[in-house]
């Protein structure tokens, strides 16, 4: 399963749909992926229409409209951002992304790099280990967890949401030691004969040729920490410190909310992701694949 | 300085995590479980041995109903989900003009946040204003569902939710099967394979490692399943229409930290644990007789 990369449109040829008329096949399969497609846009374009209604204006009509046509009132956004203060849940979710990213990329590479790169006695049972803990289900640990980081006064804080990103995630070690394997080792011997210690091969040769396995894992801890419900909703007490997706689901809570209001500010909760989504696209793809061949 | 002593300065912060975040739990957990802990309690926890479990097992009614809503969840959502993902992907394998923008936008709902998700259908599925029920009324029915209102159609709510996001599975699928080697095909219709034998031949046991792979992460995450079940039923903790959609994660929070039963909480969570544990056990042993790995070349 090594030849992966440059293989996309390559597939096999695949079962053409029997007994179809050769011109028709193309057609078939737009007709199914454009019918699929309009499955996922519609409702977003109903929630977009919905947003840009004024309070005024029903946000369910019949026939229902998919489209934003009629009304282009922004200042639901406004409202969203500034009245429901999602600037301010948006900034404090930014602030866990900034601590998350970066602790579990400098930590995950940090731990992958003796695995991938240097000899040491227990490696591999050691590296059998991490595997194991990969498998290792989340719920047992929460309310133990929990409990700790209630006793050492962490609750209400923002500590148990990203400090244990510091301490290396096992997925993230275990991609980036893939890659920096496939790196040449001869590079570390001639930095070696040059007199250069580990860290600065760690830091000035490997890390800078590990760009894009870092940058994976960097967008999947991104969209993980921005996307994350329960850390929030068991951590956190006070609104003032709620990250977007539990300010979100509180809101929906809220007697008498504005559903216009609520639909922007869901478009605020989605758009962020949307973004690195549609810059990063390709490389988190062949994250996800590589995951789903190797795993 | 030393080889392996470097390796194992590197290697600090995972030592570190593992004892403070992993030891350290684990082994309280254990102890936990078998205290009859409370989130706010005057008194000092009780140690109350086997009891919590004992009581899970004979007299929580609650227990075995979240246990069987996840498990019809897992029966009934994995194999329309895996086919679902696996028609799609057979359709963005195709080689045309535009597919990388189908496979962009179908991959959509998979990224966003499933909490964003849920309040999104939640408007969607509302019985009497929902568009879904328009579309319903539209295509003739004339008594369409209340959905999350109906204890019977609660689930079938959650699950086209589900199927909204099954673009998630399609990319994994569609990487399985670019990676099928095309001489496979060309080899099979020099011998006069049809399309269908071709797929039953080749596709399936080459995309096995796929299949099995899906299913592992399908059952993973149902026994997690939280987020938007959350939202969808309201947001306190609740179960939806006479608890229709209370699933083990539900119940847990609500007993955790709803009721503050942090005792008994932790030891529903070893519970699902264990479970979960057996359950990967069981599909390895399976994966030896149907997953068929190529050999290494």
């Amino acid at each position: 399963m090594a030849r992966t990369e440059g293989r996309t449109g390559l597939g096999p040829p695949l079962p053409r749909f029997p007994r179809l008329p050769r011109i028709l096949h193309p057609v078939f399969v737009y007709a199914v992926l454009i019918l699929a497609s309009l499955f996922i846009l519609l409702p977003v374009g109903w929630m977009l229409t919905a947003a840009l209604k004024p309070a005024t204006a029903p946000v369910f009509t019949f026939p229902p409209e998919w489209f934003p046509t009629e009304y282009w009132h922004w200042q639901t956004f406004r409202d969203a951002l500034f009245k429901e203060e999602f600037i301010r849940y948006t900034a404090n979710s930014v602030f866990l992304v900034v601590m998350t990213v970066t602790g579990a990329v400098l930590s995950s590479s940090l731990i992958a790099f003796p695995f991938a790169r240097l000899r040491f006695r227990g490696k591999n049972v050691l590296f059998t280990f991490l595997i194991a803990t990969m498998l290792l289900p989340a719920p047992v640990l929460l309310i133990p967890q929990f409990l700790l980081f209630y006793q050492i006064g962490w609750y209400g804080t923002y500590y148990p949401l990203w400090v244990p990103a510091w301490a290396g995630n096992a997925f993230f070690i275990f991609l980036m030691r893939q890659y920096m394997r496939s790196i040449p080792i001869e590079l570390d011997e001639a930095a070696r004969v040059d007199g250069a210690g580990y860290w600065t091969i760690y830091w000035r040769i490997v890390m800078p040729l590990c760009v894009p396995v870092l940058t994976v894992a960097a967008v999947f801890q991104f969209i993980g920490t921005w996307n994350d419900f329960f850390g929030p909703l068991i951590y956190l007490d006070d609104p003032e410190k709620f990250t977007v997706a539990l300010a979100l689901s509180r809101l929906v809570q809220k007697v008498g909310t504005e559903w216009n209001e609520v639909m922007a500010a869901n478009l605020i909760v989605m758009l962020p992701v949307l973004l690195v989504y549609f810059f990063a696209q390709d490389k988190l793809i062949g994250g996800i694949a590589n995951v789903g061949l190797k795993g | 300085m030393k080889e392996e002593r470097v390796a194992f300065l590197f290697l600090i912060p995972w030592f570190a995590g593992l004892f403070f975040f992993l030891a350290v739990p684990l082994v309280y957990s254990l102890y936990i479980s078998m205290t009859d802990k409370r989130l706010i309690s005057a008194g000092k926890a009780q140690f109350v041995g086997l009891q919590n479990y004992t009581y899970m097992f004979t007299s929580d009614a609650f227990f075995y109903k979240s246990l069987f809503i996840t498990m019809k969840w897992i029966l009934l959502s994995t194999p329309l989900f895996l086919v679902a993902g696996l028609v799609i992907s057979l359709f963005l394998n195709q080689k045309y003009f535009g597919m990388n923008v189908f496979r962009t936008i179908l991959y959509i709902p998979a990224v966003v946040s499933g909490v964003a998700v849920a309040v999104l259908w939640l408007q969607l599925l509302n019985p009497e204003l929902g568009v879904v029920n328009y579309a319903l009324i539209k295509l003739g029915v004339d008594n369409p569902p209340y959905w999350l209102e109906d204890p019977q159609w609660a689930m079938p709510a959650v699950m086209l939710m589900g199927l909204w996001g099954v673009g998630g599975m399609a990319i994994i699928y569609l990487a399985g099967l670019q990676n099928i080697p095309p001489h496979l095909y060309e080899a099979a219709t020099i011998d006069g394979a049809g399309a269908w034998a071709k797929f039953r031949h080749i596709t399936l046991p080459m995309l096995s490692p796929t299949i099995f792979f899906l299913v592992l992460n399908a059952i993973i995450d149902s026994l997690l399943f939280f987020g938007p079940l959350f939202v969808l039923t309201g947001g306190t903790g609740g179960g939806g229409p006479e608890n229709s959609l209370l699933f083990y994660m539900l119940y847990l929070y609500r007993v955790a930290f709803v009721q503050g039963f942090m005792g008994y909480g932790t030891a529903l969570a070893w519970i699902l644990t264990i479970l979960g544990v057996l359950m990967v056990i069981v599909m390895i042993r399976l994966e030896r007789r149907f997953v068929f790995y190529e050999s290494e070349e």
